[in-house]
């Protein structure tokens, strides 16, 4: 089974003013169901008949509880926390969250970490939380209620040792099973866990039996995730399962026509796409496409998504079909009147850019812009390549430049300004016909220390066969604190 | 019996227009006279795939072989306004020396694949797309296979993919391999002209012509880019090669 973490956040409001209770009718009773620190340290617990707490404290805030608005606060914060921390997070009634941190934990610096920002956050929202990780939803939630500290973080394979101790109601067992429970002398979860399955059951009731099977782990429980219905998603479900890339194929064809639909009522357009197709097994097979313009021009993601196509295992077959826009960005009509006039039309790159994109991965694709420094190897650096970078000064600059300038040796040269008469290089001797120079670059003394002083004389040489060199000799030939004179090749002409 | 020359010119007219490829490809014109003329269809075919490569593997060769690519771009993307792909795996061209051959950074988006192998399904992918104006690609080595589909590929695109062919020290000459390239040329960087004063001429190259689809195969030593990537033809070999041409026609005649 895939392990699951889930992290469960017990809610309850703080304030720093008068003691405050809320009081519901439960059963033909009004008794309190929540209580501040304050007011808990005054005596007043949950359970408690209202007139008794009126009757020990005269001046307690006494609120009806408004659980309507309390499900609606905790389904916004689910919300933040798919927007924010995990894709699959959803409530967990009636006062806790589940986060399903598989796979992104490290995107918040590890679980740990990951936990203490949650804390700090519900402490500036003013809220009062307890977190807990753990494989199983249902070892998570119990921990977060019933463990001793606010924070509790089970290792892998912990889970069952972690959650034995806890009573048994931190199981999530409806209140007959407890008191039928608590009729047989059973307590903790401990107690539970050796008596076999078939007495339990008819004891307890198979509900008990599951909520222990799902809180170590022998049976599935999935998180249920808390929709997001900002994002436009689109899905179609299949008569019969399929298999075949061309019919996959045809899906995404009819998913991006209707995504575009949804698109382009809301006047957006889409920057990531993610099509999940569910197996007829219960597998879901998952793959994402990201463009560098906002686009909704459905045969262009069409394309992008049959790159991918490929890495779709269809096993049994596929028989759902879902594409979300996670990321969307406004996109409105484009102005034709520079067109219309007869300007020549420059080409968007973003379509070329997104079809490579797709096949080399992103940090591949560029282009080079000017950077403002004299030296050579820090004047052009890689940027988006939707960029439109301006132009470089117009000095003489070689096709390739090599990473690291490579030593001459054999250089006669008279100093202090004049080109090589000849050099050595790479195991030949070339004799220098003509030169011009030199071109005097200084050191950027506001990066290093060294390069206060530092000076380059560049030269750009020519040789009997006609190849064009740029080397440079290190120092200005005057002052020997400007370099040691000593001669490199530093690119090539064509 | 002698055939009177009225009743030959119609039928050797009409000969020659079947004999001759039909021209309905665009062809991309070098603007230099003694280079277009000897090009079948007066200049570079468009949806093509070209070789070029060093005539030896000195690294100043190869960077007039580079250099003489981008001009043939750079030309293209003055033209269409559209950008140049440049698909290399090692990436270590000096954009400002690009950009004084006519490319400039605003033209030009590089592509670093991780192999060769990605490199030509990414020149696939490009030219199937149809974005760019020209494709320039660096490789070492190309199959036979791999040839023949870009050249399927570039036929219908209608745009140039421009080929280097790198050349180690050990290799043979990338040309003597078979390809489907439609032309194969070999550039070397040569002396410029001496000036009177001290100082570097305009950079010469020596531009041959290896293969040709329907042409004959020469050599020549143009002047190399300017700054909006044309080429130039010497001053006194432009002024020889005009009489040379003269001469063999007649002798033709």
């Amino acid at each position: 089974m895939q392990p699951t973490e889930g992290a469960g956040a017990v809610a309850i409001a703080s304030t720093e003013h008068a003691p405050l209770a809320l009081v519901s009718k439960v059963g033909r009773r009004e008794e309190i169901v929540g209580a501040c620190p304050a007011a808990t340290e005054l005596g007043i617990h949950i359970g408690m008949a209202a007139t008794h707490a009126r009757a020990l404290v005269s001046d307690l805030d006494f609120r009806p509880a408004n659980p309507d608005a309390d499900a609606r606060l905790l389904d916004r914060l689910a919300l933040l926390a798919v927007r924010r921390w995990s894709p699959i997070a959803a409530v967990a009634p009636a006062d806790g969250l589940w986060l399903d941190l598989t796979g992104c934990d490290h995107l918040h610096g590890g679980e740990k970490r990951f936990c203490e920002r949650l804390l700090a956050f519900c402490r500036r929202a003013g809220f009062t939380a307890r977190v807990a990780i753990a494989d199983t939803p249902g070892a998570a939630h119990a921990l977060a209620r019933f463990s001793p500290g606010d924070l509790t973080i089970v290792a892998p394979g912990g889970g069952v040792r972690a959650i034995s101790p806890l009573p048994i109601a931190a199981l999530r067992l409806e209140n007959s099973a407890l008191a039928a429970a608590r009729k047989f002398g059973v307590e903790t979860i401990a107690d539970l866990l050796p008596v076999a399955r078939g007495p339990l059951a008819r004891r307890l009731g198979l509900a008990a039996i599951n909520r222990l099977d799902q809180a170590i782990g022998s049976i599935a429980e999935p998180i249920t995730p808390r929709e997001d219905l900002e994002i436009p998603a689109v899905e179609r479900r299949l008569l019969e399962p399929i298999g075949t890339a061309e019919a996959i194929a045809q899906v995404m064809a009819d998913l991006l026509t209707d995504m575009a639909e949804v698109l382009q009522a809301r006047g957006l357009g889409a920057r990531l796409l993610r099509l999940s197709a569910l197996r007829i097994d219960g597998g879901e097979e998952v793959i994402a496409v990201g463009t560098s313009r906002p686009t909704r021009e459905a045969s262009h993601l069409l394309w992008l998504l049959k790159l991918k196509i490929e890495r779709i295992d269809p096993g049994m077959g596929l028989e759902q079909f879902r594409l979300t826009a996670p990321h969307t960005e406004p996109l409105d009509a484009v102005e034709l009147g520079k067109i219309l006039a007869g300007d020549v039309q420059v080409r968007d790159p973003a379509r070329l850019v997104d079809v490579v994109a797709g096949r080399v991965g992103p940090e591949a694709v560029f282009r080079m812009a000017p950077v403002a420094s004299h030296v050579p190897e820090r004047a052009a650096e890689r940027v988006s390549p939707i960029a439109v970078p301006e132009r470089w000064p117009k000095w003489q600059r070689p096709v390739r430049l090599f990473a690291r300038p490579e030593p001459l040796g054999g250089v006669l040269a008279l100093l202090p300004d004049q080109p090589p008469r000849r050099f050595e290089w790479r195991g030949s001797a070339y004799k220098v016909v003509a030169a011009d120079g030199p071109e005097r670059i200084h050191g950027e003394w506001w990066r290093r220390d060294k390069e206060v002083w530092a000076v380059r004389d560049y030269f750009r040489v020519e040789d009997e066969q006609g190849g064009r060199y740029w080397v440079f000799r290190r120092g200005d030939g005057i002052d020997n604190s400007t370099g040691d004179l000593s001669w490199w090749i530093h690119g090539v002409f064509a | 019996m002698p055939v009177a020359k009225e009743k030959t010119q119609p039928i050797l007219a009409e000969l020659r227009s079947l004999a001759s490829p039909l021209v309905t490809h665009r062809s991309l014109p070098f603007g230099i006279e003694p280079l277009d003329r000897r090009l079948s269809g007066a200049g570079l075919r468009a949806g093509a795939l070209h070789e070029i490569s060093a005539r030896s593997c000195s690294l100043a060769d190869d960077a007039a072989a580079t250099l003489f690519t981008a001009g043939i771009a750079a030309r293209e993307a003055h033209v269409t306004g559209a950008p140049v792909l440049w698909v290399s795996c090692r990436n270590d061209l000096y954009a400002p020396g690009i950009e004084q051959a006519g490319l400039a950074a605003n033209q030009v988006i590089h592509v670093e694949p991780r192999d060769e192998k990605m490199l030509l399904a990414v020149i696939e992918d490009a030219v199937r797309d149809g974005t760019p104006c020209a494709v320039i690609a660096e490789a070492r080595k190309m199959p036979m296979v791999a040839s023949r589909r870009l050249q399927l590929v570039t036929a219908e695109a209608d745009l140039p993919v421009l080929m280097i062919r790198h050349r180690r020290k050990s290799d043979r000459d990338p040309l003597e391999e078979t390809s489907t390239a439609w032309t194969r040329w070999r550039i070397a960087s040569a002396p410029s002209e001496r000036l009177a004063v001290a100082g570097v001429g305009r950079p010469r190259w020596s531009v041959e012509l290896a293969r040709q689809r329907g042409g004959e195969p020469f050599s020549l030593i143009l002047e190399g880019c300017d700054e909006t990537g044309r080429l130039a033809v010497l001053a006194e070999l432009g002024h020889r090669a005009a009489e040379t041409v003269g001469t063999v026609r007649q002798a033709a005649a």
